[in-house]
């Protein structure tokens, strides 16, 4: 196997998040319908998220949260990673949620999801 | 630690919760609470910017008292502190200036709302500007992106709506990028407070280890928030977004928001890469090549229209342009110029913009080219103002944007041959081209040829109008005649940056 699919293989959480990034990415930028390009975004955001959440976790340590009284560096994860992920996961909701009331008053308005159609109907009307 | 060293943080939180009363409060009390506010804010951050010019060193400002590793902090020098100063300033006045378009166009039960946007953008604002995190920064550039949006949508109609849309679209493409080349540069060096990036970076760099990924990531971080504030190929939602909303929301996206995304790219480059590794990495290029399209195609996109408003958006485009070509450089003249671009375009832009609402305002509420004829006329003091900021942006002497010019033109000079001949090539085509749109709308703004319905119209006052306009005009002339303490500052600044 060549040394890079080899790379690709062992480090499969990380493959697999940039496929999704890249699959929400496409999705957001080139898809008409806004309902989709707002499920494109939540698949960027857990792409994303993914990745931090892989990269912060190594196999066999715990949580930092201190039980035993063991404070020994070498059992536990840095938890600053999954703090990241939280704080992410609350900025994309609310984009989210602002997306899709959006979408909702111009659905409303022009009875289309298409963002393509809605622009072109836009044009027309006089303000 | 005195206490004027509290106040980046005061204004960074204490806007946050204006814009929380603000979201409680009626209509009238809320603008007041918010034009106090931005009153206030801009006094102390004139008073930080006085304090680190006489201290001449930068401070670092812990949050909770954490140390390094564990705590945020944020970091104020001359620049940061100038920039602020002038981003609450211009804030202030485009609000005052576009006061009665915001009442006259916002449903009367939603006001508030629209000062709420502004206080958290303000508070996005300062945070960008002053944060030393570049997690915090992340999370403070969505804000910006949410508050920015509904400035656009709060003017409710059919433009608006799809203008949103599409602005809030390309935003979280840039973002997502943005957010990616953060998470790969944390996952390479594990820390996100700028100094230890940079210092780990520079070992990373030295060992040749993780060339691709770094070259990637600056990559990243330059697309993601290019698109955000606007360079040329990711231009196409700007003129619709700034064309159609009410005039202050244009005014403070054109002259503010689109910077606050600027001033994150040079901390980035220039606090956590460095210029050395910046320059290694080619991407010089990619903004110069850019930045100075954007300079041509804008000022040809300007040329073609025929409504003022996205006239006057598709300049901003141009003018964005410079900005890159000054970072392109890629030389301490280079980055001078792109701060300097930064402040005259925020106090000049939205000076246009309140012109062109109040030119609205003796026209019918109609913006082409043909209703404004000889608004000038029926509205001297916008006439003046409109004036004043075209002279400014096609360069002439004692104004604002003369400054730019000769900052930059003086940056180009000192690069390398290629670069200095296509850069002069931009400046002087840019300049011509600006002055091919911006002086025949001079001459339509003042002729004899007025559209019947409104011939012997006169504007009758009001004070915040006024005020507005006859301080951004103050301003412009003040920025021109005492320009070398403005670029003397702006070099202080940056020296105190870590470039």
């Amino acid at each position: 196997m060549p040394a890079f699919l080899e790379r690709l293989f062992t480090n499969y959480y990380e493959t697999a998040a940039m496929i999704l990034f890249g699959i929400g990415f496409t999705t957001l930028l080139m898809h008409r319908n806004l309902l989709k390009k707002i499920i494109g975004l939540n698949f960027m955001d857990s792409g994303l998220y993914l990745f931090l959440a892989a990269k912060g976790y190594i196999a066999g340590r715990l949580a930092p949260i201190i039980t035993d009284g063991n404070t020994d560096p070498s059992r536990y994860v840095n938890p600053i990673p999954t703090g990241l992920v939280l704080t992410g996961i609350v900025v994309s909701v609310s984009v989210t949620a602002f997306l899709l009331a959006l979408t909702c008053r111009l659905y409303d308005r022009f009875h289309t999801l298409d963002i393509d159609e809605i622009t072109h109907l836009a044009r027309k009307e006089r303000d | 630690m005195e206490l004027v060293q509290n106040f980046p943080f005061i204004t960074i939180v204490f806007s946050l919760t204006c814009g929380v009363f603000c979201a409680v409060l009626k209509g009238k009390k809320a603008r007041g609470l918010c034009l106090v506010w931005l009153t206030l804010t801009t006094l102390m951050s004139f008073s930080v910017l006085l304090y680190t010019l006489k201290t001449g060193e930068y401070y670092i400002y812990r949050m909770g008292k954490w140390n390094a590793p564990w705590g945020n902090e944020i970091r104020v020098g001359v620049l940061e502190a100038l920039m602020a100063t002038a981003f609450s300033g211009v804030m202030l006045l485009s609000l005052l200036g576009g006061m009665h378009h915001i009442f006259a166009d916002c449903e009367p039960e939603k006001t508030n709302l629209y000062f709420t946007m502004c206080s958290l953008l303000m508070s996005s604002l300062f945070a960008l500007i002053y944060t030393n995190d570049l997690f915090t920064a992340y999370v403070f550039v969505e804000i910006n992106t949410i508050a920015s949006c509904a400035l656009v949508m709060l003017k409710s109609s059919a433009k608006t709506l799809v203008a949103t849309t599409r602005y809030l679209i390309m935003s979280l493409l840039g973002s997502g990028l943005f957010l990616l080349g953060i998470v790969i540069l944390y996952g390479i060096t594990g820390e996100l407070l700028m100094p230890s990036i940079a210092e780990k970076v520079r070992t990373i760099f030295a060992t040749g280890e993780y060339s691709l990924p770094l070259t990637v990531i600056i990559g990243l971080f330059s697309v993601g928030l290019a698109v955000k504030s606007a360079l040329f190929p990711f231009h196409s939602w700007l003129p619709d977004a700034h064309g159609s909303a009410t005039a202050s929301s244009s005014a403070i996206l054109s002259g503010l928001v689109l910077k606050g995304y600027i001033i994150v790219l040079i901390k980035i480059f220039y606090r956590v890469f460095g210029l050395e590794i910046i320059v290694s990495e080619q991407v010089s290029w990619f903004l110069f090549v850019f930045g100075a399209l954007a300079m041509i195609l804008g000022s040809v996109g300007a040329l073609r229209e025929r409504d003022l408003k996205r006239m006057l958006a598709y300049s901003s485009v141009a003018q964005v342009g410079y900005i890159y070509l000054g970072l392109g450089l890629h030389s301490e003249l280079g980055v001078t110029a792109a701060c300097v671009q930064i402040l005259v375009h925020a106090i000049t832009k939205p000076m246009l913009f309140i012109a062109a609402g109040g030119f609205m305002d003796v026209s019918g509420g109609h913006k082409s080219m043909d209703a404004i004829a000889g608004a000038g006329r029926r509205d001297p003091l916008g006439g003046l103002a409109f004036t004043v900021g075209a002279l400014s942006m096609i360069g002439i002497p004692f104004f604002a944007g003369f400054v730019t010019k000769l900052e930059l033109t003086a940056g180009a000079l000192e690069s390398g041959t290629v670069t200095t001949v296509m850069a002069l090539i931009a400046i002087a085509v840019s300049t011509l081209l600006n002055a091919l749109y911006y002086v025949p709308v001079i001459f339509n703004l003042f002729s004899a040829r007025e559209q019947a319905e409104y011939k012997g119209l006169r504007v009758r006052y009001r004070a915040d109008y006024a005020f507005a306009t006859v301080a951004f005009v103050l301003l412009n002339i003040g920025f021109g005649a005492f320009s070398e303490y403005v670029v003397g500052a702006v070099r202080q600044g940056l020296a105190l940056f870590g470039m």
